[in-house]
C-alpha cells in the first residue's frame, strides 16, 4: 500500500465563531485527480489553504505525503514547525489561484523562474531553460518577455500553471482556476490541466466545471456546510447522486 | 423618395466611403480672453519692477533688485559650498530616513505587539514634535551625555566615545532630520505595503518563499509605485527643511546667505541667491523623480508613458504626414 499524497482525518477549522470545516476525512492517492465541488461558502478554499498551511487547522490531523502539515509529533505531543521548515514543505506543493496572482512587476519569464532561482537555488540558466520548456508546454512561448497585464486571463492562468510546475511539485492545488475567465478562455486552461493530469500529476481541483470533473477526475467530492457529503467515482457522484443536497446543487449548476 | 446619393439613418445602403470629417465652429470663451489679458498686464508689471525699475536709494544707481549683486554672489565659493552642504544634508538624511522608514513600517506590521508598539511610539514622538525642536535637541544632547560607552548593560564597558567631538552641528542636524524623516517615511511605506494585494503574498508563500523574501522581492517592488511619488515630495521638502539647520550654525545655503548679508546688508539679494539655488536643486530632483517613477511603473500600466524626449519625437512625426496629406488631398 502506498502512502496517500493527502490524508485528512477529522479536520476542523473555524474563523471566530464561524465553523467553516467540521470534520473533513479524505484521502488522495499519488497520481490521482480529486475534484471538489460544492456551494459557495462550503469551505473548499479553506481546505485547500490548510493543505499548504496558509491557514492553521484547529483540530484533527492532516498529512501530505505521509508527513504532518505544520507540526512534528514526538511522544504524543505536537511541536510547531519552524518557518523555514514550513516554507520548505510549501515549495513542494503548488497552488493555482482563481485570480491568477501573477507577480505584475515581473515578466512572464521572471514569474516562472523566481521560485526555482530564489527558493530552490537553481542556476539562472537552468531555470530559464526549464521555464522556456514549460511555457512551450502551455503554449505561451511567444509571451516569454511580456508582462502579466499584457496577457488575457486565460494566458495569465496558463503562466500561473507554468510557474507552479517550475517548482516540480509533488502535489498541485487548484482553487477555481477558471472561474475568473471569460467562457471562451476556459477551454485553453482546462486543456492544460487535462494534459497535466495525463502526465500523472497528483491534483486537488476545486471547480465548477462539471465536464472537467467527469472527464478528468478520478474522484469527485461534494462539500456542503463544512463537511464532505458525498464522494466517489465521477459517474456515481455526478450522474447518480444519492444525497438530496447534491441533487439540488447539480440541478442548479448543470 | 430615397435616392442613392442620400443616406439618412434608415438608408439600407452602406457606402464604403467614410463620412465627411466634422468641421464645426468651436464654442467661444470670451471670459478666458479677458482673464488672459488681465494676467498678461500683471506679468508685465512684475517683470518691469523686477528687471527695469531703478533703485530708490539716493546716491546709488542700478536696478531696484540689485541683480548685479545677485550675479556677484550666485557662484561665489561660499555660496556654492553652502549649496553643497545643503545637498549633503538632504541626501544623507533622506537615505537614512527611507531606510528607517522601511524598517519601522515593517515593524509596525509585525505580529509581535511589542515590536509594533515600539514602532508606533517612535512615529508618535518624531511626528508629533517640531523638527526645529528636534534639531536643537540633538545639538544640545551632548551636554547631557558628553561620553557614550559601549559595553554590557550595567556591566563592564569596552569603548568610550566622546559625544561632543563626534556629534558636531552637521551630524546633529543630520540625525534630527533623519529621525524625523524616518517617522514620516514609515507611514508612507506602510501605506504602500498595505496597498499590495494579499494574493501576492499568498502566491509568494505558495512558492515556498519566506516572509522576508516575499517582502523584498514581491511586496516592496509593487509598493514602490505608491511609495515613490510622496517620497519625491519628501525629498524636495527635505531640501528646504534642511535650512532649519542654520539655527545651530551648520554652514548650509541659508546660513551662508544670512552670514553674508549680515556683513553687506544685501539681504534681499542674498535671499534671491539662495532661492535660485533651491529652485535649481528642486527642479533637478523633480526631473529625477519623473524617471524613477517611470521605471517602477513597469507592469502596472500596459504602456509606459513616453519621456518628454520621446513625446517630442512623436509630435514631430505627426506633423510631417499631416502636411503631406494637405498637399495632396
Ligand atoms: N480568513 C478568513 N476570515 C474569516 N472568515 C473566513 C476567512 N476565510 C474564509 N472565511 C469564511 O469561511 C467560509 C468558507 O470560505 P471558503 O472560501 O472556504 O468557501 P468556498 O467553499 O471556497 O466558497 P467559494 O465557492 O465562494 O469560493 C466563508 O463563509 C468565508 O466567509
Ligand atoms: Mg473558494
Amino acid at each position: 500500500m502506498t502512502t496517500p499524497m493527502v490524508k485528512a482525518e477529522e479536520v476542523y477549522k473555524s474563523f471566530g465563531s464561524l465553523e467553516v470545516l467540521q470534520g473533513i476525512n479524505l484521502e488522495v492517492a499519488p497520481g490521482e485527480v480529486t475534484c471538489m465541488i460544492g456551494p459557495s461558502g462550503s469551505g473548499k478554499s479553506t481546505f485547500l489553504r490548510l493543505i499548504n498551511h496558509l491557514e492553521k487547522l484547529d483540530a484533527g490531523r492532516l498529512w501530505v505525503d505521509g508527513e504532518l502539515v505544520g507540526y512534528r509529533e514526538k511522544n504524543h505531543r505536537l511541536y510547531e514547525l519552524k518557518d523555514r521548515e514550513i516554507c520548505a514543505k510549501r515549495s513542494e506543493i503548488a497552488m493555482v489561484f482563481q485570480r491568477f496572482n501573477l507577480f505584475p512587476h515581473l515578466s512572464v519569464l521572471d514569474n516562472v523562474t523566481i521560485g526555482p532561482i530564489k527558493v530552490k537555488r537553481q542556476s539562472a540558466n537552468e531555470a530559464k531553460d526549464r521555464a522556456a520548456e514549460l511555457l512551450q508546454r502551455v503554449g505561451l512561448s511567444d509571451k516569454i518577455g511580456a508582462y502579466p497585464n499584457q496577457l488575457s486571463g486565460g494566458q495569465q492562468q496558463r503562466v500561473a500553471i507554468a510557474r507552479a510546475l517550475a517548482m516540480e511539485p509533488k502535489l498541485m492545488l487548484f482553487d477555481e482556476p477558471t472561474s475568473a475567465l471569460d467562457p471562451e478562455l476556459v477551454g485553453e486552461v482546462l486543456d492544460a490541466m487535462h494534459a497535466l493530469a495525463d502526465s500523472g500529476m497528483t491534483m486537488v481541483v476545486v471547480t465548477h466545471e462539471m465536464g472537467f470533473a467527469r472527464e478528468v477526475g478520478d474522484t469527485v467530492v461534494f462539500m456542503d456546510g463544512g463537511r464532505i457529503v458525498e464522494a466517489g467515482k465521477p459517474r456515481d457522484v455526478l450522474v447518480h447522486p444519492q444525497n438530496e443536497r447534491l441533487k439540488n446543487f447539480l440541478s442548479k449548476v448543470l | 423618395m430615397s435616392t442613392s446619393s442620400e443616406s439618412g439613418p434608415n438608408s439600407e445602403t452602406h457606402s464604403a466611403t467614410k463620412p465627411e470629417i466634422i468641421k464645426a465652429v468651436p464654442v467661444r470663451h470670451p471670459g478666458r480672453w479677458v482673464a488672459g489679458a488681465v494676467l498678461l498686464v500683471l506679468v508685465a508689471m512684475a517683470v518691469h519692477t523686477l528687471v527695469f525699475s531703478q533703485t530708490q536709494i539716493p546716491g546709488q544707481r542700478g536696478s531696484r533688485f540689485g541683480w548685479s549683486v545677485v550675479r556677484e554672489y550666485l557662484f561665489s565659493s561660499l555660496v556654492v559650498k553652502g549649496a553643497e552642504i545643503t545637498l549633503e544634508l538632504t541626501v544623507v538624511s533622506m537615505l537614512a530616513g527611507v531606510l528607517l522608514g522601511v524598517l519601522v513600517a515593517v515593524m509596525r506590521l509585525s505580529k509581535s505587539r511589542m515590536i509594533s508598539g515600539v514602532a508606533w511610539f517612535y512615529a508618535w514622538i518624531f511626528r508629533g514634535t517640531p523638527v526645529l525642536v528636534q534639531i536643537y535637541f540633538w545639538f544640545f544632547i551632548a551636554a547631557l551625555y558628553p561620553h557614550i560607552t559601549l559595553g554590557i548593560p550595567f556591566g563592564p564597558s569596552f569603548v568610550t566615545i566622546n559625544l561632543n567631538s563626534v556629534l558636531g552641528a552637521f551630524w546633529a542636524a543630520t540625525l534630527a532630520l533623519s529621525l524625523n524623516e524616518g517617522a514620516y517615511m514609515s507611514e508612507i511605506v506602510r501605506a504602500g505595503i498595505i496597498s499590495v494585494d494579499e494574493g501576492q503574498v499568498e502566491a509568494a508563500q505558495s512558492l515556498g518563499m519566506r516572509r522576508g523574501m516575499a517582502l523584498r522581492r514581491i511586496v516592496l517592488p509593487q509598493a514602490m509605485r505608491l511609495i515613490l511619488p510622496p517620497t519625491g515630495n519628501e525629498t524636495i521638502s527635505m531640501l528646504k527643511t534642511s535650512s532649519l539647520a542654520s539655527v545651530i550654525a551648520v554652514n548650509e545655503l541659508t546660513h551662508v546667505a544670512n552670514n553674508i548679508s549680515a556683513q553687506n546688508y544685501k539681504t534681499i539679494q542674498l535671499l534671491i541667491v539662495a532661492s535660485i539655488w533651491y529652485l535649481a536643486m528642486t527642479t533637478v530632483l523633480s526631473i529625477g523623480q519623473y524617471y524613477v517613477e517611470r521605471h517602477f511603473a513597469r507592469g502596472a500600466t500596459r504602456a509606459l508613458p513616453p519621456t518628454p524626449l520621446q513625446r517630442l519625437k512623436r509630435n514631430l512625426r505627426y506633423v510631417r504626414p499631416q502636411n503631406h496629406q494637405a498637399a495632396h488631398p
